[in-house]
């Protein structure tokens, strides 16, 4: 087949054209929250008093977190599924969630005497957190991928990755919510553990999916 | 004179995308024009530049979705071509060893048949008989979509259906071993 014939078979078939992004991102979001919704609370519930933990700085702060990093990480997302971003010019973003972490481990560091750095770090937690985000984070990571395979991104396993810590983000934020260690010293150990595992998991699936 | 292409070629596929056939087909000539002549400076001695054109085409046929319509065109356009640039050159790394048999007979059947079977002919015979004659219907043979579905006796949404699952698959498949 020459290409002006190709070209006469693309333009027959114009009419068809493939749903737009916006609202493709926007409806996978959206699901991967509401299957989160789902498996948390089936799975875990929230901690019992998370009424007076709601009034603690600490309690309060892992949404801070959490949340920076399922919005940053969805923002790039997007401008990753297209194929003419440059992943250097936008990747320095990330480095949000990183700063916020790594500033509060710093004021706790200095606010909590050096004898209890230990118990706060590794917590009561730290199985549960690491069984239960990559639990709660895998559906919307299915879902998330395949709005990226709707896309075109150039560096697919690169932009899996960046699925991986949405979801990671997403899940981190309902398991928040359930768990009682609080110390930023035990969030920025743990849940960057777990959401790794989720990371690498976008990395690979990417590669597969996201194939165009 | 590429400020000129990139505002005539924002236009057409504008239009394109609310459904302007004609216009549609005149974004792609363009873009071909552009493609090939990018594609020559990058795939010396390495793929052939017209299977990269029509690669980029199909993928940017079924990626169109995924041009923001407030953006330029051209950058687009060329990072879709560097994608499929890319992919071809990767295959044919992975192909190398093996090549060098497969490249004496090309060779010696260039000098028998003076029409080139580009890579896409492969992929179209993966295609169902029903994709495939409408596909070739419409392209090869030139015939409209009416004219297509009185020859192969179909309504025309079953044409526009097979034609736009065949070239799907076309994309799809293009390439891969």
């Amino acid at each position: 087949m020459e290409t002006h014939e190709l070209i006469k078979a693309l333009a027959a078939d114009s009419r068809r054209t493939g749903a737009p992004m916006n609202t493709v991102w926007w409806g996978a979001a959206l699901m991967a929250i509401a299957i989160a919704t789902t498996v948390f609370f089936a799975l875990l519930g929230p901690r019992p008093d998370i009424a007076t933990a709601a009034q603690t700085f600490r309690f309060l702060f892992k949404f801070v977190v959490t949340i920076a990093l399922a919005a940053s990480a969805f923002v790039l997302l997007r401008m990753l599924s297209r194929p003419e971003t440059d992943p250097r010019g936008v990747l320095p973003y990330l480095a949000i969630t990183p700063a916020l972490i790594l500033a509060a481990v710093a004021i706790e560091l200095v606010v909590v005497p050096a004898e209890a750095w230990s118990t706060r770090l590794i917590g009561t937690n730290s199985l549960v957190c690491l069984t239960f985000i990559p639990l709660i984070g895998i559906g919307p990571l299915a879902l998330l991928l395949l709005a990226l395979r709707h896309g075109a991104p150039s560096h697919p396993a690169l932009a899996g990755a960046i699925a991986g810590l949405a979801a990671g983000g997403i899940a981190a934020t309902f398991y928040a919510a359930h768990c009682t260690d609080d110390s930023p010293l035990f969030v920025a150990t743990w849940y960057t553990i777990a959401i790794t595992i989720l990371t690498l998991f976008g990395a690979l699936g990417g590669r597969v999916a996201a194939r165009w | 004179m590429d400020g000129v292409d990139e505002r005539s070629l924002a236009r057409l596929l504008r239009a394109a995308l609310d459904g302007d056939e004609r216009a549609y087909g005149d974004f792609l000539q363009e873009t071909a024009r552009l493609v090939r002549a990018w594609a020559r400076r990058r795939a010396f001695g390495g793929p052939d530049p017209e299977d990269i054109v029509q690669e980029t085409l199909l993928a940017i046929h079924v990626k169109r979705h995924t041009w923001r319509s407030d953006g330029p065109v051209t950058p687009w356009l060329y990072a879709i071509a560097k994608h499929k640039l890319v992919d071809a050159l990767r295959r044919q790394g992975r192909h190398s060893r093996i090549e060098i048999g497969e490249v004496e007979d090309r060779l010696a059947a260039e000098e028998t048949e003076t029409v080139r079977d580009w890579e896409i002919g492969r992929a179209l015979e993966t295609l169902t008989p029903g994709q495939r004659s409408v596909v070739t219907a419409i392209s090869v043979e030139g015939r409209t979509i009416a004219e297509t579905a009185r020859s192969l006796d179909m309504n025309e949404t079953a044409v526009r259906v097979a034609l736009h699952r065949g070239l799907t698959a076309i994309a799809r498949r293009f390439g891969r071993d």
